[in-house]
């Protein structure tokens, strides 16, 4: 029993910690705004609740530091979306307009992604919707 | 296996601070800022158990609070300070 939960947090811990390197290596190099988005929230969203878990089975017993960590990750499991959610469309009231075309210039997108600011006429359409 | 954890935490949040430096825009600055935040609950929380300390679990769960409501206070802020402007301008 002892040795299975041993197994079971290790690999919680691995799976954990190989998650959040994605998500920081995919919100370094992905090109646009809503893509980061994308990686950071994701990963971040099942890093945090396997950490959380390893932790909780590698306690010797249930305690109250167990329903302290119980806490914790379902506090970051309900705020962790809304934060991501509110920030884009924060950043659609801005102005920033997601990068649509792949095919034909994937080489040059990190550069049009810092003209990608319309005028803000388009932010106000955008914000009307 | 609480050694790699702690590594991979930490490897990430430098990993989100470049992007907070580099960001071209104030929205790519705050997502760093709130993955930092994150992952410091979670290097407390995780740090923490692998030390020994006694009380980690309050500071991390009063962390995860904080975080979440200074991000959406600073995203509030932005979002008015763009939109403003641009009325103006019109």
């Amino acid at each position: 029993m002892d040795t299975l939960l041993n197994f079971l947090s290790a690999s919680c811990f691995l799976i954990g910690g190989f998650l959040c390197i994605t998500g920081g290596v995919g919100l370094l190099r992905f090109p646009d705004f809503f893509t980061r988005v994308h990686a950071a929230g994701v990963t971040e969203t099942l890093a945090t609740p396997l950490l959380i878990t390893g932790i909780i089975l590698n306690q010797p017993d249930i305690s109250l530091d167990s329903m302290k960590l119980l806490m914790i990750m379902l506090i970051v499991l309900a705020t962790n979306p809304t934060a991501s959610h509110a920030m884009t469309k924060a950043a659609l009231h801005g102005g920033l307009v997601p990068l649509t075309q792949s095919k034909d210039d994937s080489g040059d997108s990190t550069e049009k992604q810092a003209t990608n600011k319309k005028p803000s006429d388009n932010g106000g359409d955008i914000s009307t919707l | 296996m609480l050694f790699a954890a702690v590594v991979a935490i930490i490897v990430t949040m430098g990993l989100a601070l470049i992007r907070a430096c580099l960001g071209p825009t104030a929205y790519d600055r705050m997502l760093a800022t709130n993955m930092v935040g994150t992952k410091a609950v979670l290097l407390i929380a995780v740090g923490g158990h692998a030390l020994g300390w006694s009380g980690y679990a309050d500071i991390a769960l009063l962390y995860a609070m904080i975080n979440f409501i200074s991000s959406i206070a600073v995203m509030r802020f932005f979002e008015y300070q763009k939109t403003l402007p641009s009325q103006e301008d019109e």
